[in-house]
């Protein structure tokens, strides 16, 4: 038994919004597994749930009409993976997600409550901060979108209104026609463990593959909400398409990242591996640019 | 225990199929998988381990995927076709081909991670069936990798499985 006072089931998002209305201290449950984790420690007990977990509308990914690729904030680590869109046009995301926790974790755990979270270490967030994602959010007053950077407040906490929820994730046409990432994370398991440094990368290359026409580089556990690498994509804009641009690159990503000494590792070492996952990051995404179109996956 | 006094008992109708049959029981609200699969079901196979869900030891299949029923509230398994260790069993006691492997093999030590993890086993040998895939011993490791064992040190486990998988992929 958990120390639920009371668990409300939602039948709709509007439904969820009303129940959110009604009960102002209530904490929204998705898949659970960080909810009921934290409700075991101690941490949420007691606490009134509104449960989204049953909204099958908000699964699945789907193509909107301008070509924008929609991720119901519901669906979850594993469906994702699977899912031939996003296998398309961003498998990065399916790769990164496919990091998480153990194969049961991947089946309960949702993009939404990963993100809704507010943690660094979120193994899509990094990634969703590479696409440029949008967060779209209903609530009482309708549907708000957010760019991801926008909707990390600090750590723990996002841009979650009163009676809000967050109903989808969204990667703009212009954010991924062209691009091809890869996503590092460094962990001491191969399997349940939380990153000790997340990096994903996109690139798109120019039209004869010798420049870096756009570069984006993304963290988690760099600094207490993931984070873009500014300064680097700035300096990597241009470039030709070589180790040594990779090498300039990596090293420029010490003016961006803040990371922390905690148990799982020091600060030095983590802006260590900020450099190196960035190069070996960019190496491979570079690959899979210039393999694009040869036929090769 | 922490004083409340506007503490209301509140239960939920579940309706589920479990091990294919249609079961229906009122549940309280704040019960977990685990809770109702034990107490209301005697499903004794799924194991309160850590709670937490990062054990494996109380992993069921629900609609076709592994799920840790400790982390699962209860009143999400309405509509829902659940399946655990018991369901494995033949008409007349049987065990089925896992199971037998796993005893062939010895993966069994203690047993209490066992019926968790050849419930994830079950997962990948019927998706192995339904795409005519071999999974690699590295495939098998990560698809495995939801559970915890302290005793067999995980190989013969790798070795029950993916005899299992072979023998069935021959036959099929």
């Amino acid at each position: 038994m958990y120390d639920i006072k009371a668990l409300y089931e939602a039948q709709s998002v509007s439904h969820a919004v009303e129940l959110l209305l009604e009960h102002p201290h209530a904490q929204i449950i998705a898949g659970g597994s960080d909810v009921l984790v934290q409700m075991r420690e101690g941490k949420l007990a007691g606490a009134e749930l509104v449960s989204i977990y049953g909204l099958d509308e908000l699964r699945g990914v789907t193509l909107e009409g301008d070509g924008t690729l929609r991720i119901g904030s519901l669906t979850s680590f594993s469906q994702i993976t699977r899912d031939p869109l996003i296998q398309k046009y961003i498998n990065v995301l399916g790769e990164a997600v496919d990091m998480v926790g153990g194969p049961q974790i991947r089946n309960i755990g949702t993009i939404g409550g990963n993100t809704c979270n507010g943690v660094t270490s979120a193994d899509s967030a990094s990634t969703l901060f590479a696409w440029d994602a949008v967060i779209e959010l209903t609530g009482p007053g309708g549907v708000r979108k957010i760019p991801i950077g926008d909707f990390y407040i600090r750590a723990g906490k996002v841009d979650l209104r009163p009676a809000e929820i967050q109903t989808s994730i969204l990667i703009r046409k212009e954010s991924y026609e062209g691009y091809v990432g890869h996503y590092i994370k460094y962990a001491m398991r191969n399997a349940m463990d939380i990153a000790t440094l997340g990096c994903s990368v996109n690139v798109k290359l120019s039209e004869d593959k010798s420049t870096f026409a756009d570069v984006r580089i993304a963290y988690g556990v760099a600094g207490p909400v993931p984070m873009r690498a500014i300064h680097a994509e700035e300096a990597g804009r241009g470039l030709p398409v070589s180790g040594q641009s990779i090498e300039q690159i990596g090293n420029t990503v010490l003016e961006d990242v803040t990371p922390r000494n905690s148990w799982r590792a020091s600060k030095a070492f983590r802006e260590h591996i900020s450099k190196v996952l960035c190069k070996r990051s960019l190496a491979e995404a570079v690959t899979r640019a210039e393999n694009l179109g040869k036929g090769a996956s | 225990m922490s004083g409340e006094t506007n503490f209301k008992k509140q239960y939920k109708l579940v309706r589920c199929r479990i091990n294919g049959v249609e079961r229906e029981v009122m549940v309280d609200a704040r019960a977990s998988l685990t809770d109702m699969l034990r107490n209301d079901y005697s499903l004794t196979s799924v194991k309160k381990g850590c709670e937490v869900g990062e054990c494996g030891a109380c992993n069921v299949i629900i609609d076709g995927e592994c799920f840790n029923s400790c982390i699962y509230l209860a009143v999400w398994a309405d509509g829902k076709d659940i399946r655990t260790l018991e369901g494995l069993m033949g008409p007349n006691g049987e065990l089925s081909d896992i199971q037998q492997a796993f005893i062939d093999e010895a993966a069994v030590q203690c047993g209490f991670c066992t019926p968790g993890v050849i419930m994830s086993a079950v997962e990948i040998l019927e998706n192995a069936e339904k795409t005519g895939r071999e999974y690699t011993r590295e495939e098998l490791r990560k698809l495995l990798s939801g559970h915890l064992c302290r005793c067999t040190g995980y190989e013969n486990i790798l070795n029950a499985v993916e005899k299992t998988m072979k023998k069935r992929l021959r036959e099929s």
